[in-house]
């Protein structure tokens, strides 16, 4: 029965009746949809499952696909996760609003058609907006407004690129589109805004610092990667993502380390890591795609994990700055064990998570034969272990700080965080069930003596240049310009400077218009006026006179 | 940070190039073969990324709460 019932109504289902529900029920169904969907997941089969109309459109709300089932597998996890990690902390709007958003992004995994998608697309972006919101006070209101106005942006040119599609091909089929079309062209854009590339790739960092401590567990989860599954399905192979990702890369290293807010470093990794997927969904062989497919996988649960050990540090500390923090090892073991678990996975160490797909990638870059690809990649390896291996574990839970006598995590935080360390840990050291997960077969081997050498060498070595230029990285409580500065700054600048203009203008037209009318008004005055030569009385004998020379003169002119 | 430390990152830092001599780096290219070839080019992108990320720092840097005046 429960054969081809569409995974995202579980959690949509269920998020419905926890909102109904109060106390340990109401906690029981959170945690169980989640499960639940896991499960619905798994006995989707492939091929298109359900058509049906709508709006005159004929829909496949839900197909079956491997690599839809690797990213609902992974979503359905962090929604669990990050459900037990919020359970205690969270206000039940906002884990009902998380597991609507959950439910759009395994929507958009089983979608069959473009129109599908994009009502699982848009179902993300409102509730990820009150998620945003959730994090209370006027800063997440503003830019949790911010954030929707750039999503909803982005979904109208998504459906203008789909609209055109269907008028011109009249598929709304998910398959490889070219980009030799208007249409093409706006879907792939509607896409990147999600996967938060240039120039709209700073929402990221300004949305989900503000959410809640539980809320930017679920936000790190589910955008950006929907947005990756999108570019697999939609763009693959298409070389214009390469520099795009190359950019997004190395613009979140930098950023990272500028960075001073403890989830603004993780935001700006989140840009840096789906980087390296954009890259090898352009690079587009089979390697390339399975590493993109695995490493979004294997970064959901990294990510995951790290948001959670910053969740607990803001939660527990109250403080986002990392110029506020350090010395918590010793009060907050639990979490700074998970953390440094988490930044390695992220830095793609061996035995990790990360490692056993980003060299997936690099090696797709290797092979493909474009040499700049692969020592970009390989300097952006370096780099991102600055930042994620040495630099966030270093200034949040060591170096010189008091720990504020703080507590560690409570209990259900701290076994999501395990249960999330555990995962990064076993897809690091087995890779063999991720791999069978993949979209295509693949026979890769992660684990050679060469590569971990060649890896340890490297990352290790950057760190050395941390630790020996770590004075010139120091940072004090201040904030990075980037692209937002634009809308957050430059546009209200250039609103105030329009109006000052438009009111020095108008006070200048309106004092030389008065002037004017004024200067005219006595003019006329004193022609037409009670003394003017026109308004006052005249003596009758003076009017006779001109009336006999207005007569001559007549006269004259009538036989001249 | 602690001199031990140090020392034991060190050992870490030779043990990692000093294993190449019994596994060899199975580079594919001509230059990511030869002995080190990582480690020096881990540390020479560390070193340029810290020095581009501290000019961009000085240029792009504002005081926290630069945004709520």
């Amino acid at each position: 029965m429960i054969d081809g019932f569409p995974p995202a109504l579980v959690l949509i289902g269920g998020a419905v009746l926890a909102a109904l529900l109060r106390g340990r029920p109401r906690d029981a169904v959170f945690l169980l949809a989640p499960l639940l969907t896991l499960w619905v997941v798994w006995q989707v089969p492939d091929g298109v499952i359900v058509t049906t109309e709508f709006l005159g459109y004929t829909i496949a709300p839900l197909q079956g696909s491997p690599l839809g089932r690797l990213f609902a597998t992974i979503f359905a996890i962090v929604a669990f996760v990050a459900t037990l990690f919020a359970l205690r902390q969270a206000k039940w709007y906002e884990l009902t609003a998380a597991h609507l958003y959950a439910a759009g992004a395994i929507g958009v995994c089983f979608a069959g058609d473009l129109i599908t998608l994009f009502l699982f697309w848009e179902l993300m972006v409102v509730f990820s907006t009150i998620v945003v919101w959730c994090g209370g006070g006027a800063d997440a209101r503003a830019a949790g407004i911010r954030y929707a106005i750039i999503h909803l942006l982005g979904g109208v040119i998504l459906k203008v690129g789909i609209e055109g599609i269907k008028t011109h091909t009249g598929s709304i089929e998910l398959q490889p589109i070219p980009l030799d079309t208007f249409s093409g062209w706006m879907v792939l854009i509607g896409v990147l805004v999600n996967v938060a590339a240039p120039p709209l790739s700073a929402w990221i960092a300004d949305a989900y610092p503000k959410s809640s401590p539980t809320g930017s567990v679920f936000l790190s989860a589910f955008t950006t990667k929907t947005g990756v599954l999108a570019l697999i399905l939609l763009f693959p192979g298409e070389s214009v993502l390469i520099p795009i990702g190359l950019f997004m890369i190395f613009y979140g290293i930098v950023y990272a380390l500028l960075e001073n807010d403890v989830r603004r470093i993780l935001a700006y990794a989140i840009v840096n890591q789906v980087g390296f997927m954009v890259c090898a969904v352009g690079i587009g062989t089979e390697l390339a795609l399975n590493g993109a497919a695995a490493h979004a996988f294997a970064h959901v649960a990294g990510k995951a994990l790290l948001f959670m050990t910053a969740g607990v540090v803001v939660y527990r500390t109250g403080e986002n700055l990392c110029s506020n923090l350090g010395g918590l090892y010793r009060t907050m073991p639990v979490t700074a064990v998970c953390g440094i678990v988490g930044a390695m996975a992220i830095a793609s160490l061996p035995l990790t998570s990360g490692f056993t797909s980003q060299v997936m990638i690099t090696e797709a870059a290797m092979l493909e034969g474009t040499m700049a690809i692969y020592l970009l990649l390989t300097a952006a390896s370096a780099g991102v272990f600055l930042y994620a291996g040495i630099r966030f574990p270093w200034l949040v839970f060591f170096q010189t700080g008091s720990g504020r006598g703080t507590q560690d995590a409570p209990w259900n935080m701290s076994i999501a965080m395990i249960v999330m360390a555990a995962v990064c840990i076993l897809l690091g050291v087995f890779p063999g069930p991720l791999y069978e997960l993949l979209p295509y077969s693949t026979e890769y081997v992660p684990y050679t003596a060469s590569k971990v050498i060649f890896y340890l060498q490297l990352l290790l070595f950057s760190g050395l240049a941390y630790l020996l230029l770590r004075p010139w990285l120091q940072r004090s409580a201040t904030v990075t310009l980037d692209i937002d500065w634009l809308w957050r700054r430059g546009l209200p600048w250039l609103w105030l400077a329009s109006a000052r203009l438009i009111e020095v203008v108008r006070e200048r037209a309106t004092r030389e218009v008065f002037d004017l009318g004024r200067r005219i008004g006595a003019r006329l005055l004193a022609v037409l006026g009670p003394y003017g030569a026109l308004g006052r009385s005249w003596q009758i004998g003076t009017t006779a006179l001109w009336v006999a020379l207005m007569l001559t003169l007549y006269v004259m002119l009538y036989y001249v | 940070m602690s001199r031990r430390v140090w020392w034991g990152f060190t050992i870490l830092l030779a043990i990692t190039v000093l294993a190449e001599l019994v596994f060899p780096v199975d580079g594919r290219l001509d230059v990511d073969g030869w002995f080190g070839y990582a480690a020096v080019f881990g540390f020479a992108a560390g070193m340029v990324l810290i020095l581009v990320v501290n000019l961009l720092g000085r240029l792009l840097g504002r005081p926290d709460g630069y945004y709520d005046d």
